[in-house]
């Protein structure tokens, strides 16, 4: 049997590569994508822990976790055309009228 | 067991998302060019019926609802009471600058209702997973909202900021739930508590901590997660930065509280510290921040951002008391922050007309009743006496001082020195005589929803200001529902 370490560990690396995207990426689809790696390490530790536990709970915030990032694309990508279509680029160092 | 019927423990939340529902489905059957106002009425309609229902929920029998998903007590009716007032405030604003028949407010008004019941919901939520779900519904509601103007080039801009930073921040409370999970083997917040003693693994609950506390900090706009705060606000519609600088806010906050006091009372040793550099690092770089700002709503952002830090520094106090000045400066805030903004909202319009400081210069004498509003709201950010921001101040830092925070309580007094140089320099602005022709003179009268919305803020500002007493108590009366809450908790954590 895998130990559970295994999988927090890989569901670590994911979660920090996902991370390191959003902050390194500049197309905001690609930025778009890590986020969705992220919340999927995370279903990925939720799964294990909910092994480890034996307890059903876990695994029903997975199916919740992948609603809410399924409404969340819809909205995200619907943001994404809008911007596209008043500044024709998805470069994020081009969506710059406000400074940080 | 309990014989409340469990629809009664969700009441507000169901008349909200029928109102919703209504709006949605009613809107489509409306002729091309008619007028959407009628929308925002009956949304209006709806929310002053969830009002009424949030305090109804105070005579409830505390107890829990739906297997231990929702718990209403003094608590979370006090949370709904503000929300619910800030959503009406919010909309009556909306009715008042949005003008003309605009084809979409019908979904303006939905979204409203959506979003609210999703934060009505995390403010009962004592399990993470119906959390999860209230901060999404709230969440995604105020994407939309902040790029309704999508013609202009800010209005996408903005919620694509706020989107991306905000999904950023929710993969990170994700991941502190299933570390939190990981420890204890439950999501239920009472059940965390008891579970964390025998935990094997308490690692992964300081993990979980952290990363949660990451999530809210971006919520909350604490800094350092505070980035998106001053360009979502300038991007964003005012009436809409109305309700996001408060309600989403207030409704984060009330989430903190039960995480870290219901759920994780036993690493306070770890959150109190990391909570005290969030609060000192806000208040201090907000009010910083907003000296510079020439925009008022990027100064307003700053100073919501500062405000974060002082609501951050009534959790250090760890005792029913700090619970309770949290719950007053939330309240007060999203008073005065709500009136401030119905002030700006009517001023510029939808489009933003008036952008910077300069341009609200004789405000007062082209209108005399916004110019008295807008410096009552700025006296009360300030924090001057009879004013709910005064005792909104006033409870917190009696509090950290009372839990032997000197060093923040004094760090904070001076904050709210800074903050009244910016806050002045607007007032004195809107009373200065305009040199000849000042933008300010094409603000237009205010209508009768605007004066509601205005009489609404300044009345629960004044309110809070005078007789703070009975909010107080109500504030405490939740405060009572963390058992947890030890009184003689650590006069020797303190003293950083």
């Amino acid at each position: 049997m895998v130990p559970i370490y295994y999988y927090l560990i890989l569901s670590a690396i994911l979660f920090s590569i996902g991370v390191g995207a959003f902050l390194i990426k500049r197309n905001i689809i690609s930025v778009f994508m890590s986020i969705e790696l992220m919340l999927n390490a995370v279903n990925l530790t939720f799964v294990a822990f909910a092994h480890h536990w034996h307890q059903v709970s876990g695994q029903i915030f997975v199916f919740f976790v992948m609603v809410v990032a399924a409404a969340e694309a819809a909205v995200g990508l619907a943001i994404i055309i809008a911007i596209f279509r008043t500044r024709a680029t998805l470069d994020v160092d081009r969506i710059d009228l406000m400074k940080l | 067991m309990n014989t409340t019927p469990d629809v009664l423990r969700i009441l507000p939340e169901v008349i909200l998302t029928i109102t919703g529902v209504l709006i949605m489905v009613i809107e489509p059957s409306l002729p091309a060019g008619a007028n959407r106002k009628s929308m925002g009425w009956l949304a209006t309609v709806g929310v002053v019926a969830a009002l009424g229902a949030s305090l109804y929920q105070y005579q409830l029998p505390p107890g829990t609802g739906f297997f231990g998903f929702v718990q209403t007590d003094a608590f979370s009716a006090f949370f709904h009471v503000v929300i619910c007032g800030i959503v009406l405030a919010s909309m009556l604003i909306a009715l008042d600058s949005i003008g003309g028949p605009t084809g979409d407010l019908g979904e303006y008004f939905a979204l409203l209702c959506f979003g609210a019941v999703g934060m009505l919901l995390m403010t009962s939520a004592v399990e993470l997973l119906l959390v999860f779900i209230g901060l999404e519904i709230s969440s995604i509601s105020t994407y939309i909202l902040a790029g309704f103007r999508r013609k202009s080039a800010r209005g996408p801009e903005a919620a694509l900021k706020y989107f991306l930073l905000g999904s950023f921040a929710t993969a990170f409370f994700l991941y502190g739930i299933a570390l939190v999970f990981g420890a204890t083997g439950t999501t239920a917040v009472y059940t965390i508590a008891p579970q964390l003693g025998s935990s094997q693994m308490p690692l992964l609950a300081i993990a979980g901590l952290g990363m949660i506390l990451i999530g809210i900090g971006f919520k909350v706009s604490a800094v350092p997660f505070q980035v998106w705060t001053p360009d979502v606000y300038e991007g964003a519609p005012s009436p809409v930065v109305a309700l996001m600088s408060t309600a989403p806010k207030v409704a984060a906050f009330a989430v903190l509280l039960r995480v870290l006091y219901g759920a994780l009372p036993a690493l306070h040793t770890r959150w109190v510290p990391i909570v005290w550099w969030l609060s000192v690092l806000s208040m201090t770089f907000g009010n910083l921040g907003a000296l510079r700002q020439k925009s008022v709503k990027r100064m307003l952002a700053y100073s919501s951002i500062a405000h974060a830090g002082y609501i951050l520094a009534a959790f250090t106090a760890l005792s029913p008391d700090g619970v309770a000045a949290a719950s007053f400066y939330t309240f007060s805030y999203a008073a005065m922050n709500v009136g401030i903004f119905a002030v700006v909202s009517h001023a510029g319009g939808f489009d933003d007309r008036l952008t910077l400081i300069e341009d609200y210069r004789g405000l007062a004498y082209r209108s005399p009743l916004l110019g008295a509003a807008m410096a009552f709201f700025l006296i009360s950010l300030i924090g001057i006496p009879f004013t709910g921001g005064f005792f909104g101040k006033f409870y917190v830092f009696s509090s950290t001082l009372h839990a032997g925070f000197v060093w923040l309580t004094v760090i904070g007094l001076i904050n709210s020195g800074i903050a009244a140089f910016y806050y002045l320099r607007l007032a004195t602005a809107v009373y200065s005589k305009a040199p000849e022709t000042s933008p300010a003179d094409s603000v237009p009268r205010p209508a009768m929803s605007l004066l509601f919305a205005l009489l609404l803020t300044v009345a629960a500002t004044l309110i809070l200001g005078i007789v703070p007493g009975r909010i107080l108590d109500m504030a405490r009366a939740g405060a009572g529902t963390y058992s947890s809450v030890n009184p003689a908790a650590d006069a020797n954590t303190a003293n950083r």
